[in-house]
């Protein structure tokens, strides 16, 4: 698209007109990333994506030439915000999964809001702030529920520059945004974290309990056309062209249909009120049993696998037994194996893999990372997955090959 | 007005003919598509009259500034095959007489012969001249012309992370007619550190965008937002998504290419600079020296364990990752400034950096890694510290698979190279291409005849000179001894066939040897000297300027000549009698004509951190000539 072009657009339309192509927009954004994933539109590479993609950036570029009279330069956003995301250290280092995320700084006292996940399941977690300074964090609090955690360090007498939630801002479909985070670790020490542009394609409800890397997170997110969820990039920021903060860079999700990767944030608004009662103190989290349920529950018989008995509250999760022609035993899980993660999330005890066993789906595919002897292995289990689902299993087992 | 608005329709028809082609069944059958009613609204709302027709000016003048940019940086952008048109990368022209930029790892897949597609359609042969391999740099040159659209070269330290840029290449290898594809993104990071992957390659001090780069992207130009060439691209990070852009795009900087494209020249394979010391971070933040080998030129010039580096090559050093990362952009031979701290007190000197890798040992490394290497995880016994840098599976966004089984195809060097190319190519070991030392020894030298013929003058040489404090200092040479007579004594030098531990007059470093390679120079010339290459162009002198450097072995010790490539006068010599000594440096200025030969009649004379003497010239008496006397 020309810029000519570009610029007739914005002068034919009419502030209405404006608004309804806005809505069709993130109308399309529904059915696409909504919760019918066997809905009309299968194919991965679908044109009505491409179109309203396509014409979302028209619009954001359009908006954009006319709003950048007196608009700070990326180059000082950059400045500004970097800042206020950090590179966290943790738990990790096996393949696939980095050892490292993202972090804002929300709070003047050394509070960093991330994304929950298995990075976070050690004691102390390393934060390395923009300077270089490197600091021990305590949790504070986390939420499975959306998979967002606070953590604290002590910056000493010296404050530390933060995002104020309760300020934050929020974007339309279209609009043009900025995403920092150390995504590929790439920043360390102090290197400042990485910046990249794009514009929100669509604001839509976020349901991917089936994909390859679950959440929990339900309700609307920022669907962004760059490249922003990459490893190591959850718990970064989210901003507009300002550098005001829209929201929180999502772990990584892949569609188990499409096998496409999803770029997204969850906007602020979504978890500030949990952050305050976090900061305040007065947050519980919730039983996992708390959580919906699926509406056909997984369980490890479905799968083939008998655990050992769970003789202590923490009994470590081995395999006794793998029941013949199973997912389990066709996927190559062996008597013995050490359970480590189911879905990318720990296991750390028999009770916790039942549980986790439990949040899928009963046709779900499961990835099982395990211990046999020294070495770490993961393992795919399906059941009965539609053909194009296991098409899209063996690609991911592909790549991890290479 | 009304030219460009049925553009605009056709466009959304074309569009829409495309999407009907594409995916007749959802798009046709499903009638709920909201993909229909999308265009049907964008159709409608075009096509109402618009009620200001005249755009903003700014945003035209915007408009037509990109454009231009797009077209001005397509120019000097090449799409780079192998002799047979096979596989291949992207490149840039950076001088009109054709020689341009890509990586090693596309010319490792192409050979020494590789074609060139330009913008404009031609296809042009181009021949393999230098390499760079841990810069992942190659250095080629296009033939038969000397008018070729070159990039302008800007400066990579002056980007910020924020600034646009585009990136302009051949991703994919799309371009049938070379007219290359442009991507239009950010910088997200700037002075980037990429661990080697494999035991080569590095990517220091490198520029990071979110334009996409992808397979076939690698060798070409990243340009800032004025068309300006800041970087080649070659590397992203991919990980899991497979091996397209994920928003994560590497190129090396311009400022460390611009340091290596005088060395490249040469013909050689260029290696990278090591300070002979390394560093750590200490618990304060400080980067301290926990190694340093006493041979390094940084141990002579006074650098010690536990000392804490401040400055180096002219940047703020506030890491050790940050030392490595500058380190990175020199090559082997450069002199960078650097500060020092002990004791509260800084020291601020000039180190001379040696070679990452031994004589033979960077080519043998080179034979055994053919193919580039691309370590797909991050090696098991990788255990850094949290916060130092991962190995991450860099990929370089290297050419399209040309074989199935993924590697790229041997450089079959026997084979028969294009006739072009042929009368360009020289194979010798330890060079990429020899032909381009030959041609530049031979360039040098006649410039230098140019400014005066010493064959016949014979080796008895008297040279009358005065000290800066007015003492008469004598220089008496011949084809066996050398002799200097200065206020506090004489001293004499024999050159026999080893002139090793002729290291007189004492604290010169050996003053009178260098005089006599200076005559055997002179006399015989690069041909006859014996052992000589051109080793590119390298900062000399007190204002280092660059210049164009011979070296040249003789009785076990080696020696340079430093040319200014611009009047082709000889500005300089240093001999340095062993590894792990100073060099005698001798710098000539005030360069005269005597009989018709150009001569220096200011000498600087150097030897480790002292000045050994600064000597003004009354006289050169070159034996057949009749003495000439200076005039005032």
């Amino acid at each position: 698209m020309s810029w000519r072009v570009l610029s007739r657009l914005r002068l034919a339309n009419s502030e209405m007109r404006y608004t309804q192509i806005r809505l069709r927009i993130a109308d399309c954004g529904l059915r696409i990333w909504g919760n019918n994933p066997k809905s009309e539109i299968r194919n991965p590479k679908s044109t009505s994506r491409v179109v309203a993609l396509a014409v979302a950036c028209l619009l954001a570029l359009a908006g954009d030439a006319w709003a950048s009279d007196g608009a700070a330069s990326f180059a000082t956003v950059a400045r500004r915000v970097q800042p206020k995301v950090v590179k966290l250290y943790g738990t990790g280092g096996f393949r696939g999964l980095e050892s490292y995320q993202s972090g804002l700084l929300i709070s003047s006292k050394g509070h960093v809001l991330t994304v929950w996940s298995y990075v976070l399941d050690a004691d102390d977690v390393t934060v390395v702030l923009d300077d270089g300074r490197r600091f021990t964090a305590k949790h504070v609090a986390a939420d499975p529920l959306s998979e967002i955690a606070v953590l604290k360090f002590d910056p000493g007498d010296e404050d530390v520059p933060y995002f104020d939630l309760s300020a934050a801002a929020s974007a339309e479909p279209g609009a043009r945004v900025l995403a920092f985070s150390n995504l590929f670790g790439i920043a360390a020490g102090d290197e400042s974290v990485s910046m990249l542009h794009g514009v929100v394609s669509a604001l839509a409800p976020l349901d991917a309990r089936r994909g390859a890397f679950a959440t929990n997170f339900r309700g609307e997110v920022y669907v962004v056309d760059a490249a922003a969820n990459n490893p190591g990039a959850a718990g970064g920021a989210l901003t507009d062209s300002q550098g005001r903060l829209l929201g929180m860079l999502g772990k990584e999700l892949r569609s188990g249909v499409t096998g496409t990767w999803l770029n997204y944030a969850l906007p602020v608004a979504a978890f500030a009120p949990t952050v305050d009662d976090m900061l305040a103190g007065r947050f519980t989290p919730p039983e996992l049993t708390e959580l919906d349920r699926p509406n056909n529950p997984l369980s490890f018989a479905a799968l083939g696998i008998v655990l050992v008995p769970d003789v202590v509250t923490r009994t470590p999760p081995y395999i006794d037994r793998v029941i013949p022609d199973s997912p389990a035993a066709r996927a190559g899980l062996r008597t013995d194996d050490l359970l480590i993660t189911i879905n990318a999330q720990v296991a750390a005890s028999c009770r916790d893999a039942v549980k986790l066993v439990e949040r899928l789906e009963s046709d779900a595919e499961v990835h099982i990372a395990v211990l046999r002897n020294d070495d770490f292995l993961e393992f795919t289990l399906t059941t009965e997955a539609p053909p194009d689902a296991r098409t899209d299993t063996t690609v991911v087992a592909e790549q991890e090959d290479e | 007005m009304n030219g460009s608005r049925t553009e605009i329709r056709f466009r959304i028809a074309d569009c829409g003919l495309r999407i009907d082609k594409h995916n007749p069944q959802s798009a046709i059958r499903n009638p709920q598509l909201p993909l229909r009613n999308l265009l049907l609204l964008l159709v409608a709302f075009l096509a109402t009259p618009s009620p200001a027709a005249e755009p903003d000016p700014a945003v035209l003048a915007a408009e037509a500034e990109r454009v231009a940019t797009v077209e001005r940086i397509s120019r000097p952008t090449l799409a780079i095959f192998d002799a047979n048109g096979q596989g291949g990368g992207s490149g840039v022209i950076i001088s009109p007489d054709g020689y341009a930029l890509s990586n090693f790892h596309v010319t490792a897949a192409t050979g020494p012969a590789m074609k060139c597609g330009l913008s404009d359609g031609r296809l042009v042969d181009a021949v393999l001249v230098g390499l760079d391999p841990g810069g992942d740099i190659a250095l080629i040159k296009l033939l038969g012309h000397d008018d070729f659209p070159a990039a302008e070269l800007g400066d990579s330290d002056s980007v910020r992370v924020g600034d646009w840029a585009y990136v302009v290449g051949n991703p994919f290898l799309l371009a049938d007619d070379f007219k290359p594809t442009v991507t239009y993104g950010i910088i997200s990071g700037v002075q980037r550190y990429q661990y080697p992957a494999g035991t080569l390659l590095e990517y220091a001090d490198c520029l990071q965008t979110d334009a996409a780069i992808n397979p076939g992207n690698s060798g070409g130009p990243l340009f800032d937002a004025a068309g300006r060439l800041i970087g080649i691209n070659g590397r992203g990070s991919f990980e899991k998504r497979g091996r397209v852009n994920v928003g994560v795009g590497y190129a090396i900087s311009i400022n460390q290419i611009k340091r290596f494209v005088g060395l490249l020249k040469s013909g050689r394979i260029v290696d990278h600079a090591s300070l002979g010391a390394t560093m750590t971070t200490d618990p304060d933040g400080r980067v301290i020296v926990d190694d340093i080998l006493d041979d390094s030129d940084a141990f002579r010039r006074g650098l010690r364990y536990g000392d804490e580096l401040v400055r180096f090559g002219g940047r703020e050093i506030g890491t050790a990752n940050a030392f490595k990362n500058v380190l990175g952009t020199f090559p082997a031979g450069w002199r960078v400034p650097i500060t020092f701290r002990r004791d509260g007190r800084e020291f601020e000197r000039r180190v001379r950096l040696t070679g990452v890798h031994r004589e033979g040992e960077l080519e043998a490394l080179l034979g055994a890694e053919q193919e580039p290497p691309v370590p797909d995880r991050p090696r098991p016994d990788d255990k850094r510290p949290p916060g130092e840098p991962q190995d991450r599976t860099p990929k370089p966004g290297d050419p399209p698979k040309p074989r199935d089984d993924g590697r790229p195809a041997r450089p079959s060097r026997t084979k028969k190279l294009p006739r072009a190319v042929r009368k360009h190519y020289e194979e010798a070991p330890g060079y990429a291409n020899y032909w381009f030392n030959r041609y530049h020894q031979q360039r040098v030298w006649n410039a230098y005849l140019a400014r005066g013929d010493f064959a016949e003058t014979g080796w008895n040489w008297n040279i009358k000179a005065q000290t800066a404090a007015g003492a008469d200092v004598l220089i008496k040479l011949n084809e066996k001894t050398g002799e200097i007579t200065m206020p506090d004594g004489k001293s004499g030098a024999q050159f026999g066939l080893s002139l090793v531990e002729e290291q007189s007059p004492p604290r010169s470093g050996g003053l009178l040897a260098a005089l006599h390679l200076w005559q055997r120079m002179l006399l015989f010339g690069p041909r006859r000297f014996g052992d000589v290459y051109y080793l590119g162009t390298l900062p000399w002198g007190s204002d280092d300027a660059m210049a164009d450097c011979i070296v040249a072995i003789h009785g076990g010790v080696e020696s340079r000549f430093h040319f200014n490539p611009n009047t082709g006068d000889l500005v300089g010599i240093e001999m340095q009698s062993a590894d792990g000594e100073d060099p005698c440096e001798i710098l000539f200025s005030d360069i005269r004509e005597v009989d018709g030969r150009h001569l220096p009649h200011q000498w600087t004379i150097r030897h480790g951190d002292e000045v050994f003497a600064e000597l003004k010239i009354k006289s050169y008496e070159l034996a057949s000539a009749v003495p000439a006397e200076v005039s005032k």
